[in-house]
This record gives C-alpha cells, sequence and structure tokens, in this order.
C-alpha cells in the first residue's frame, strides 16, 4: 500500500508545479488585456514587449 | 492623397467626434531623459484600431513604447528627445479616436491587486479540494479499510488542507478579527468558526485515530466562498474602474496667457481667479470663466441641455464644461477648476455614491438573519448534548457540524451569481451594469425620469429638408464640411462625403465664409448671410447670385421613444420628461413620445433638488439621462440609467449604460432586474429551506463529513442552476425586440 503514498505524494507536487505556473501567469500581467492579447493575434506586425 | 478612414477601420466602434484639444504637457513625467505618459483612447476596440494608433505613434521621432491595453482602453507612451506631449495627442485624435491624459499617480494596478489576491486564494482552495477529495472518496466508500491506511489518508489530507485552508481563508479570516475587535458580528465570523474549528477537530481526530475529519469540508467550503467573493469583487471592479475614468476626465489642462503673452500648458487644478486663459476652437472649458476678447459659439449642450448653441460676446460668463465651437476667445477664470461646475457636479456624485453604498442589499439583509440564529444553534447543540451526558469531544463534533452544514455557502453565493449572469445576459444585450446592488435598485424603481436631449432624442440634430434643393444642398455642405458647429455638421452628414470650398474662414459666432467655383458663399444666421428670418433651430445659405435659402433642423425622438414608454407604463411605472430645454421644445418632444408630465428649462441643480424631492416623498426614481447637466441627478437618484453617448461623467454616475439607439432597451433592463430580484429572493428562501432540514440533522448528530460535503455542494448546485436560469431567458424574445 505504500505505493499509494509515492503516487499521492507525486501527484500534489504535480498541482503545486501547476498552481506555481499560475501564479507567475497572473503575476506577469497575461490577463491584463485579454481583449488586446485577442486582438493583437491579427496583426503580422506586432512585437512582443 | 488617399487618407485613412477616421476612427476604427471595421467599424465596430463609433467614430469619436472628440475635437476637445488639450495640452497634455502637464501630465508627462519624467526620469532620466525618459518621458512616460498614459493617456486615455476612447473608440478604440479593435486589432485595427491598436495597428493604426501604435504604428502611427511609432513613426514619431523618439518613440520607444506606445502600447495601447484594448481591455482597459489605456495607452503607455515612452519616448526620448524633443517630441512636444501635444503632438501625440494629435496624431491620434487626427485618426479619429479620443484621447485624453490620465494622472500618473493613478494607476491600474491598485484596482486589480484585491481582486488578483482572491484569485489565488480561489485556485489554491480549488487544487486543494481535488485533492482532499482523492483520499475523501476512499474514507468514504472504503468501509473495510484498516485503521492504520484510514490514519495515512487523514494524515494526507491534513498535509494538504492545513496550509490551504490557512492561506486561502485569510481574507475570511482578517475580517472577521475585525469585526470581532469593533464588538460586531459579520458573515466572516461564522465561516471562520467553521472553517477553523472543523481543522482543529480533524486534527484531533487524526491524532487519536478517530473516524470522521473534516479536512474536505474546510477547504470545500472556502472554494465555494471564495467563487463567490472574487465574482463581487470583479464587478466591484469595474464599478472602480469607471470611477477612475472619470478622475481622467478631470484631470484636464489649460493654456494659459503669461504677463507678455506667452501660452503655457498648466494642469486645470493650477488655474488661479483672475488668469488668462486662451480656449482654442474645439476646447472645453475647464472652469467658470468670463470672456474677455473674442466672438465665437458655445455648445451648452453639456451644461444646460440646450441643443442650439450659444452666442459668446465679451463680458458674458460661461460656465466649466461648455465647448468653444468656432473662434478662439480669451477669458478670465472666475474660480478654481475645484469650485467650478464640473466639480460641483463631481461632488454632488461623490455624495450619490456613498448614499447607494449605503443601501442595503437583500444579502447583508439575510446574513444579518442568519448568523445569530446559527451561532445559537450550535451553542444550543454543544450545550444540549452535555447535558444529555454526551463527552465533550462528542459535544464539540455536533456543534461543529451544525456550523459547517449550515455553511453558508448557499446564502454566500445566492445574490453574487445571479447578479453576474445577469450582468452577462445584460452584456449580451448591449447593456453594461456598473455594480452588483445596481440590478437590485433598478428593480425596485416605480418613478422614470428622462431627459431629453440625447436621452429621448438622439440629441444630434439632423436636416428636415423643405424646399431646399440637392444642388443647394451640396453647395452649403462644402462650407459646412469646414464648421464644428453642430447644424453644419448636420447639413454635412447629410450631404455625404463630398470637397470642401476654397477660402473658407469662421466668423465667430456667425458663420462660415469661402468660395465655391470662384463664387462667394456664405453660411450662418440669417443677419450674417443678408436674409430677413429670426434666429432658431436653422441656418441661412446664400451664395452670390442666388436668393439665401433656410436649413431647418430638428433633434428627432430615438426610435421605439414611444412604445418604450407605454411598456413602462405597463409594467406599473409612472413616466416623467426634466430637461434643460426650452418649454416649447419639451412640450413638443413630451407629446410626441406620449409623456404628460414634463418640466422644462431645468438646471443641474434643480434636476438635483427635484430628485430628493421625489425621494423625501417615498418615491423610488429611476433616471435616464445622458449629459453633463444630468450627472447629479443621475448620481442622486435611486437607479439610473445612460445611453451609450452619454458624456463620461454620466455614464460613470449611471448604474447601467445601454447602447443602441433604441429606447427599448430601458424596459428590458428593468424586466431583467426585477426577474434577477426574483432569482435572488428564490435562492434566499431556498437557503433557509435547507438549514431548517440540515440544523435538525446535525443536531441529532446523524450527519458525518459525507452527508455535510453532499449538502453543501448540492446546495450551492441548486443555487447556481437557479441564477442560471436568468441566462436561458426567450432568446426568440430578445432578436424579436432589436
Amino acid at each position: 500500500m505504500s505505493i499509494i503514498i509515492f503516487m499521492i505524494l507525486g501527484a500534489m507536487v504535480l498541482a503545486l508545479v501547476g498552481l506555481a505556473a499560475f501564479i507567475w501567469s497572473l503575476r506577469s500581467g497575461q490577463y491584463d488585456d485579454p481583449a488586446g492579447a485577442a486582438a493583437r493575434v491579427l496583426l503580422d506586425n506586432d512585437r512582443p514587449t | 492623397m488617399t487618407a485613412l478612414a477616421p476612427g476604427c477601420p471595421s467599424g465596430l466602434a463609433t467614430t469619436s467626434a472628440d475635437t476637445v484639444t488639450q495640452d497634455p504637457a502637464a501630465f508627462v513625467t519624467e526620469a532620466s531623459g525618459k518621458r512616460s505618459l498614459d493617456l486615455m483612447i476612447r473608440g478604440a476596440s479593435c486589432a485595427g484600431c491598436i495597428s493604426k494608433i501604435e504604428t502611427a505613434l511609432m513613426r514619431l521621432s523618439g518613440m520607444h513604447v506606445a502600447r495601447l491595453n484594448l481591455s482597459t482602453g489605456r495607452m503607455r507612451i515612452e519616448w526620448t528627445g524633443g517630441l512636444a506631449a501635444r503632438r501625440i495627442v494629435e496624431t491620434i485624435v487626427g485618426l479619429g479616436y479620443g484621447a485624453a491624459p490620465v494622472d500618473p499617480g493613478q494607476t491600474d494596478s491598485a484596482a486589480t491587486r484585491p481582486e488578483k489576491k482572491l484569485l489565488i486564494a480561489l485556485t489554491v482552495a480549488g487544487i486543494a479540494t481535488a485533492g482532499v477529495m482523492l483520499m475523501s472518496e476512499a474514507l468514504w466508500f472504503g468501509t473495510d479499510l484498516p485503521a492504520e491506511t484510514r490514519t495515512q489518508l487523514h494524515w494526507l489530507s491534513a498535509m494538504i488542507s492545513i496550509p490551504a485552508t490557512l492561506f486561502s481563508g485569510r481574507v475570511f479570516f482578517e475580517s472577521a478579527l475585525a469585526a470581532i475587535r469593533r464588538w460586531q458580528l459579520n458573515m466572516d465570523v461564522p465561516i471562520s468558526l467553521a472553517v477553523l474549528l472543523a481543522l482543529a477537530l480533524s486534527l484531533h481526530a487524526t491524532i487519536t485515530g478517530g473516524a470522521h475529519t473534516y479536512f474536505d469540508a474546510s477547504v470545500m467550503l472556502l472554494l465555494f466562498l471564495l467563487t463567490g467573493r472574487y465574482l463581487d469583487a470583479r464587478l466591484r471592479r469595474q464599478a472602480y474602474a469607471a470611477a477612475n475614468a472619470l478622475a481622467s476626465l478631470q484631470t484636464t489642462s489649460a493654456t494659459r496667457l503669461g504677463a507678455k503673452g506667452v501660452a503655457e500648458a498648466v494642469r486645470a487644478s493650477d488655474i488661479r481667479p483672475g488668469d488668462r486663459l486662451l480656449i482654442t476652437a474645439g476646447e472645453r472649458l475647464p472652469v467658470n470663466a468670463e470672456v474677455l476678447r473674442g466672438e465665437s459659439e458655445a455648445d451648452l449642450r453639456l451644461v444646460t441641455g440646450e441643443v442650439e448653441p450659444v452666442r459668446i460676446f465679451s463680458g458674458q460668463t460661461l460656465y466649466a464644461g461648455s465647448v468653444n465651437l468656432s473662434a478662439p476667445i480669451e477669458v478670465r477664470a472666475l474660480a478654481q477648476a475645484s469650485q467650478s461646475l464640473v466639480a460641483d457636479i463631481a461632488r454632488l456624485l461623490e455624495a450619490g455614491e456613498q448614499k447607494k453604498s449605503s443601501y442595503r442589499r437583500i444579502a447583508d439583509k439575510a446574513v444579518a438573519a442568519y448568523v445569530p440564529q446559527v451561532h445559537a444553534m450550535a451553542a444550543l447543540g454543544f450545550v444540549g448534548w452535555l447535558i444529555a451526558g454526551a463527552a465533550l469531544p462528542q459535544a464539540t463534533f455536533i456543534a461543529v457540524t451544525v456550523l459547517i452544514i449550515t455553511c453558508p455557502c448557499a446564502i454566500a453565493l445566492a445574490a453574487p451569481l445571479v447578479q453576474v449572469v445577469a450582468a452577462g445576459r445584460l452584456f449580451r444585450e448591449g447593456a453594461y451594469l456598473s455594480s452588483g446592488d445596481a440590478l437590485e435598485r433598478i428593480a425596485t424603481v416605480d418613478h422614470v425620469i428622462f431627459d431629453k436631449t440625447g436621452t429621448l432624442t438622439l440629441g444630434d440634430p439632423v436636416l428636415i429638408q423643405t424646399g431646399v434643393s440637392s444642388d443647394q444642398l451640396a453647395a452649403a455642405a462644402q462650407l459646412a464640411r469646414a464648421s464644428r458647429h453642430p447644424f453644419s455638421r448636420a447639413i454635412a452628414r447629410s450631404a455625404g462625403a463630398g470637397p470642401v470650398a476654397q477660402g473658407v474662414q469662421e466668423h465667430g459666432g456667425r458663420g462660415v465664409s469661402g468660395f465655391i467655383d470662384g463664387r462667394a458663399a456664405m453660411l450662418g444666421r440669417a443677419e450674417f448671410v443678408g436674409a430677413n428670418g429670426v434666429d432658431g433651430a436653422h441656418l441661412w445659405f446664400a451664395i452670390k447670385g442666388a436668393a439665401p435659402v433656410m436649413f431647418e433642423f430638428e433633434d428627432r425622438l430615438r426610435p421605439n421613444a414611444k412604445a418604450a414608454v407605454d411598456e413602462l407604463r405597463a409594467m406599473g411605472l409612472t413616466v416623467e420628461l426634466l430637461s434643460g430645454d426650452s418649454p416649447e421644445r419639451v412640450e413638443r418632444a413630451a407629446a410626441a413620445a406620449g409623456i404628460a408630465e414634463w418640466r422644462a428649462s431645468a438646471t443641474p441643480q434643480f434636476k438635483a433638488e427635484r430628485l430628493q424631492q421625489l425621494e423625501r416623498a417615498g418615491t423610488k426614481v429611476l433616471m435616464v439621462g445622458d449629459g453633463l447637466n444630468d450627472a447629479a441627478a443621475l448620481a442622486i437618484a435611486h437607479a439610473s440609467l445612460a445611453p451609450g453617448g452619454a458624456v463620461d461623467v454620466s455614464r460613470l454616475a449611471s448604474d447601467c449604460v445601454f447602447s443602441g439607439e433604441s429606447l427599448a432597451s430601458v424596459p428590458r433592463i428593468i424586466a431583467i432586474a426585477r426577474k434577477a430580484r426574483r432569482r435572488i429572493r428564490e435562492n434566499f428562501a431556498f437557503a433557509t429551506v435547507y438549514n431548517l432540514v440540515a440544523i435538525p440533522i446535525a443536531l441529532l448528530g446523524w450527519a458525518t463529513p459525507m452527508v455535510a460535503a453532499i449538502a453543501m455542494s448540492s446546495s450551492s448546485a441548486v443555487v447556481t442552476l437557479n441564477a442560471l436560469r436568468l441566462s436561458a431567458g426567450r432568446k426568440a424574445a430578445a432578436e424579436a425586440s432589436i
């Protein structure tokens, strides 16, 4: 049964990675301008800043 | 030369007719040779707009950063070198967009911070709930689990839920602590108690090898509650963004004339009484002022609601908010910006907002009734079981179960969910809500007051062609295209695109003159073109060798105005017209719209007083208005609506902005608000019934952690589904009304 402990701990680590990724994306302003992000895809001369 | 068509290339947004040119130099911040400016852009709505504005700005010399945030309408500009800030704004305005400088002190990040904090807390609670549930499934259904494995799973649950709860629950703990310090009870007190007691109890059970733990319940409770909080915060932030835009409208600048006639740009807030100011054509007056020199015309639509421009002559007093139309004038400031009309209105707005925030929401009333009862029940259960001979841990367990199972999830979600769904529904129909409780207020109104110019009518005068040939119209349009006068614009609109006459000259306050095919032509007031006639809602046009002709104008009613008024009456509301325009015109508009009660020549103060008077009489008024002169009334009113074309202040002062020309939106919005109110009440009724059933179960000690989890999530689901019913309204009916 000890395998389940490792599996659960592994799942928890993966969840923490996902959580960290989400917090990073939120902090780096990726949701600050959803309308602009959707529109900028259509521009061929945009330069990421 | 082929010039780009002005404004949004996709036609999604209306082209800004913004010609108000103010010098943004006063708002530029400079740091180590780099200059930066924040602008509020109006009229941008698509990728084409971003590309058009940003490309044009990047072509200016020394430009480093020009980035438009399409969601907020804010634009960040950074550059080095001697480029004048004025050039930047002129470039944007030249493209057909509106641009106003924003005070660098007001940043967006401050407004979004609490929301981001909630979102992170919500995510943590969500991931933790998923993790703990993994274990709970095994614990609930694995009835033959060895005690050792059960304890292991309990410890794993504790590892996830204790840090997650302490982190995500901070919002509630802090608020509860603050309330207790003031000897008060709020919703967060029972929430914090339930969560923390559940954790402590579960930890105790884990250590002693007990069978039941509430780790899953504590994180799940936070997940549901945080969902409600987050949705609520988002609605609030949108309202805050609106208020921020108001502040950016106030931070205007002006051109001050120094001792030797040297012009300098100053912030409106720096203007002192006695300063000499130069107001160019198209500029809005920042302060109340007396005209010193120059002849022009002023558009007072925002100040008084009068459609017809008024002549300006020296010695005349003008109010802040008037727009100078044709020629530059020199004025002497009579008051500081903070004491001028716009500021008066802004103050009234503030007072109104405060009044509105003191409105007691249905949710708050429910909480006030709920909290003491649940606490009393929990205490009763604790004492009752102790008296009945139960051990202390068991009595505590019962009391905590009562707190958890009567979890305020359903109550906390009942109102925000309905409001978010209703706001989404309104959004699809072209109406934008400023705050959640606005819906509750709109639902309870019993009297509707319309403004005339721009609200009941379209606001822009249109040409009514009586006895004017198309040749004459085309000729007049050549002069009209060069003028900012609303009547000239109506002529230009009606004639369509075409050439402009040569050598066009504006004669301040009287008209324009120029040459068409070498012949002298004039467009303006009767005496200006040499015609016999009275001044009114018309313009005269004369070309050498022909008799003058008259163009007549009219402010048309919005489509469906009468139908909308009839519908409002059918909904049991009374309707009134309150306008700053002349009695004859107001009477005519009232008759056309089928409104029996009307008042004309109303000043902003009168409008506000009328509303206060009605309010004192206990009438709940819905104000519908668009002008600067309506802003105070909009803020004071129990609830308010503004059409999309309204000035910023009024849009911000109102609870809901509707787009489109048709007035049919007004009864639709009220209908949806009433429906939303019904849903909220149903939700609270359900939550009450649920508690009536759940409390005895918990008190009798029948509730296991599984029962608690199922009860909690199903009650939240019922409330959510009931809220979603609003969204699934009859689409056919909505389409038919368009």
